[in-house]
């Protein structure tokens, strides 16, 4: 196991993957609270466009990643002042968007050869191949990202819980609305480079999902959902490494079954509290 | 008498709306409303649906621009003070917040548009005094023992006083609430009125509460601002919800009768009948 570690690919893939666990928990315990699920997958699945656009234009598949996934954070953000995010045709606009993005992806696979043999690495992830430029990028945006969330943090726990009044005591919610789908984009696209497009969620919702489970204090919560991703990247890195499967397939399933055994052990504890009581 | 008092009120109101006209689009929503609320004072604004009641808790907040009159909010114009109010607004996304506890939802009323964070280690006799402020909230309303709990766990009551604790958390002078009686079954009705009159009278705040029916509130009122019709009546229950004062400023014949118990009916409205959507009873049966 020691040894695992002498490879640098295994290096860079330790520290990307517990870089992408700390943003995508933290983001992600957000996209949860502001039942932004639907829109977090749909910014989940631009990273094929943006990818296959990037092959055809002719530009680093990551430039591809990040600007599919912020255009597409600004197209669902995008509303009136007046109205409110969580409108009865807002899944709608976003379902047509995901619709849109996929039709573009395999559009632009027609114009791409080389891309095929790829696809698979693309939908499911890799963690091989990480280089240093990514890793750097990588490292500045968990800064990046860590400090916005420090300074932003509150009100935007304050405008996802109760956007009236955050709005009626003068905090720009509608700034913030898009401000976050923009950094829940572009972290999205971080994280896709390593899951693939299909498997965001297994570090997006699934930490996030577990920790508010085990937790209702909201700073809490945001570290408890880091902690998670970052030990469910780490065994499923090892468990890889040791075996034919993706490293998506361990992260689903050990996410899927830790979540299976918090919401288990709760509902026989309450179960026995309800029979003391 | 009340209703005169605008031209001559004491310089301490803590709100002063003299005929003021609220326009939208094309059409005026009311006219020539005069109000005057006094800090320890609890008035319902009643009136049908569209009457336009939540609009003047907007022009209040300076949220919403007069079209005519002046209106004053604690000595300045509407949203200069806006830190110094408490506002419960009506509908709201946060009753289904079921993972925050309680206290965290009363915290945002202190701290929730603080941008940046404390370093840690730092600012801690702050910390200590906010922690204190919020405490000091959760007592008042007496929602101590469940503060701790996750809000969408607690029961339609419950969760109504840990929002008028949010509200009241900074202290402010002046309380806005729209229809915080909405939804709730009538012995918690009860209760949460109770609350609000005795927040008002021992924190000497001033009380605006948006509501659609006056009897859950009669016991506790000091006065009413009855708007119908594009016009508004402000005044003691007893002077503003009379046959002939409602018939006059609906412009047809209305009817109130009175129980014996002072519960007022009033019929002939052109309001439908409102129906309350029961959520929970303010139970304490939980475990």
């Amino acid at each position: 196991m020691i040894q695992m570690l002498s490879y640098p690919f295994m290096q860079h893939a330790v520290i990307a993957g517990t870089l992408i666990a700390v943003m995508s928990g933290t983001l992600g315990w957000f996209m949860v609270l502001r039942r932004q699920i639907f829109a977090g997958h749909t910014l989940s699945t631009m990273s094929f466009p943006g990818a296959t656009a990037a092959l055809v234009v002719g530009i680093p598949l990551a430039m591809g990643y990040y600007v599919a996934c912020i255009c597409a954070a600004i197209a669902i953000g995008w509303r009136a002042p007046t109205r409110h995010l969580t409108g009865p045709l807002s899944s709608a606009r976003i379902g047509t968007i995901q619709v849109v993005g996929f039709a573009t992806g395999f559009t632009l696979l027609g114009y791409s050869t080389h891309i095929l043999g790829g696809l698979d690495q693309l939908l499911f992830g890799t963690f091989l191949g990480i280089d240093r430029t990514q890793l750097i990028i990588l490292i500045a945006m968990t800064c990046v990202v860590v400090v916005i969330i420090a300074c932003i943090g509150r009100p935007l726990v304050f405008a996802s819980l109760d956007p009236e009044l955050a709005e009626a005591v003068g905090l720009p919610v509608r700034a913030l609305d898009i401000g976050f789908l923009i950094l829940l984009g572009v972290v999205v696209a971080a994280t896709a480079q390593i899951t693939g497009a299909l498997l965001v969620f297994a570090l997006l919702v699934t930490p996030p999902a577990i920790a508010q489970r085990l937790t209702a204090r909201p700073a809490q919560g945001m570290i408890v959902s880091a902690g998670i991703g970052v030990a469910l990247i780490w065994l499923s890195l090892i468990c890889a490494y040791f075996s034919v499967y993706p490293l998506g397939f361990f992260t689903t399933s050990i996410g899927f079954a830790v979540y299976v055994i918090v919401v288990v052990v709760q509902r026989s504890a309450s179960g026995l509290r309800a029979v003391h009581v | 008498m009340a209703g005169e008092s605008h031209h001559t009120g004491s310089p301490s109101a803590l709100v002063r709306v003299s005929h003021g006209t609220v326009v939208r689009g094309t059409s005026t929503i009311w006219s020539d409303l005069n109000l005057e609320v006094f800090p320890g004072e609890f008035t319902a604004i009643l009136g049908p649906n569209g009457s336009g009641k939540s609009t003047l808790l907007q022009v209040l907040l300076g949220r919403m621009p007069l079209a005519g009159g002046s209106a004053e909010v604690i000595g300045a114009a509407p949203g200069a003070r806006r830190a110094d109010i408490g506002y419960l607004p009506q509908h709201r996304a946060i009753t289904a917040a079921e993972r925050i506890r309680a206290i965290d939802i009363v915290g945002l009323g202190l701290t929730g548009a603080r941008w940046g964070f404390r370093i840690p280690g730092t600012g801690t006799a702050e910390a200590r005094r906010e922690r204190a402020q919020i405490h000091e909230a959760l007592d008042l309303v007496g929602a101590s023992h469940y503060a701790q709990r996750a809000f969408g766990e607690l029961s339609g009551g419950e969760q109504q006083r840990i929002l008028i604790a949010q509200a009241i958390v900074r202290k402010p002078a002046f309380l806005l609430l729209d229809e915080p009686l909405d939804s709730l079954d009538l012995p918690t009705q009860a209760s949460v009125v109770a609350l609000i009159r005795e927040v008002c009278t021992h924190q000497q705040i001033g009380v605006l509460l948006v509501a659609h029916d006056v009897n859950p509130l009669l016991t506790a009122l000091d006065q009413v601002l009855y708007i119908a019709n594009g016009h508004a009546l402000q005044g003691a229950v007893d002077q503003v919800i009379t046959s002939s004062q409602l018939s006059a400023l609906f412009g047809m014949p209305i009817e109130v009768l009175t129980a014996a118990d002072g519960r007022r009916v009033v019929i002939g409205t052109p309001d439908a009948p409102h129906h309350h959507g029961h959520r929970h009873s303010d139970g304490h049966g939980h475990g």
